[in-house]
């Protein structure tokens, strides 16, 4: 519906701007109170389109989705790291322990420990992936970015910050794992339940 | 002829998770000369002081990626020129590993990998590593 109604205004400026430039282009003495008519809708459309991208809160893409979501995927390749690097770590650990085995035993604690070291490439592969959305994620800041500074951003950014209270219920407290720093910690919770008693 | 697995390896890439997942595995095929680097510049760098057998790159690297090495080492006059070099990637487009070829790779690994086809290929490049 919202495509078809945009369709519709985009058609409308085009024919607007087209019968704008005929008249000006047919004749001299053209009719000042019809171009002001014709330039007045014109100018009532841009604007109603201004104040439809004002209400989607393109400001709060800008700075709070998509700054929120290259963080947590920042989060998601630190903490994979950290994982993997102890994984491995505990695998040398292993190897080395084993150093002294032979035969039989020694083959199938180093196969085993080959596996695992093999599987831990994930981490590489899921690393690039994440880098690639990120990258992605910039683009589209930046596009926004632009698009609002060519509709104004600081209207835009007002509005969202009036606008985006966020939910007010319980769904306001579901906000998945903290970034690190961002929570308190298990002792700070300790301290804090302990406070209730 | 054997193979001389007390020859250096150098590997190169940015990732630290990667480079002891391949240090591990040349480890239990019997390399245990390894070097590692974690960009084709610090890489170059390596090939100038030290006398390699075999370098393993990954492709995407900043600031010089392994096509760049690659083509740097071959282009060289140095007696690096002809060193084996294996391409470690996750660039598995067609494009990649004509361009790889092109640029004087001695074999391509897609990621992920495992020891069997790290072993497969250095032994296509080096000779039998039994």
């Amino acid at each position: 519906m919202a495509e078809t109604s945009n369709a519709y205004k985009r058609d409308q400026v085009v024919q607007i701007i087209s019968s704008v430039i005929n008249k000006v282009g047919a004749s001299e003495t053209i009719s000042r109170d019809l171009l002001y008519r014709e330039l007045r809708d014109l100018h009532q459309i841009i604007e109603d389109a201004r104040r439809e991208i004002g209400l989607s809160r393109p400001g709060e893409i800008k700075h709070k989705h998509i700054p929120s979501a290259t963080d947590e995927l920042d989060a998601v390749v630190a903490a994979t790291a950290e994982a993997t690097g102890t994984i491995m770590d505990c695998c040398e650990a292993i190897e080395n322990a084993a150093a002294g085995l032979e035969g039989e035993q020694a083959k199938s604690i180093t196969d085993a420990t080959m596996k695992i070291f093999e599987a831990c490439s994930f981490q590489d592969i899921t690393g690039q992936r994440i880098t690639k959305v990120v990258k992605t994620l910039k683009d589209i800041d930046a596009k926004v970015d632009s698009l609002l500074s060519l509709l104004g951003a600081d209207k835009f950014s007002a509005e969202d910050e009036s606008a985006s209270t966020g939910p007010q219920d319980d769904s306001a407290l579901l906000n998945g794992p903290q970034l690190p720093g961002a929570g308190i910690s298990q002792a700070d919770i300790d301290k804090l339940l302990a406070e209730f008693d | 002829m054997a193979v001389d697995k007390n020859m250096n390896v150098l590997i190169v890439d940015d990732y630290q998770t990667m480079l002891r997942i391949i240090k591990n595995l040349l480890k239990q095929l019997g390399f245990n000369n390894v070097d590692e680097a974690t960009n084709g510049q610090l890489a170059l760098e390596s090939l100038k002081k030290k006398k390699y057998g075999l370098v393993i790159s990954d492709w995407n690297m900043e600031p010089m990626t392994g096509l760049e090495l690659l083509k740097t080492v071959r282009a060289s006059n140095d007696e690096f020129k002809a060193v084996p070099f294996i391409m470690i990637t996750a660039e598995s487009k067609t494009e990649n590993v004509v361009a790889a070829k092109q640029a004087g790779v001695n074999n391509y690994i897609v990621k992920p990998f495992n020891a069997e086809t790290l072993k497969t290929k250095i032994s296509s490049v080096l000779g039998d590593i039994g």
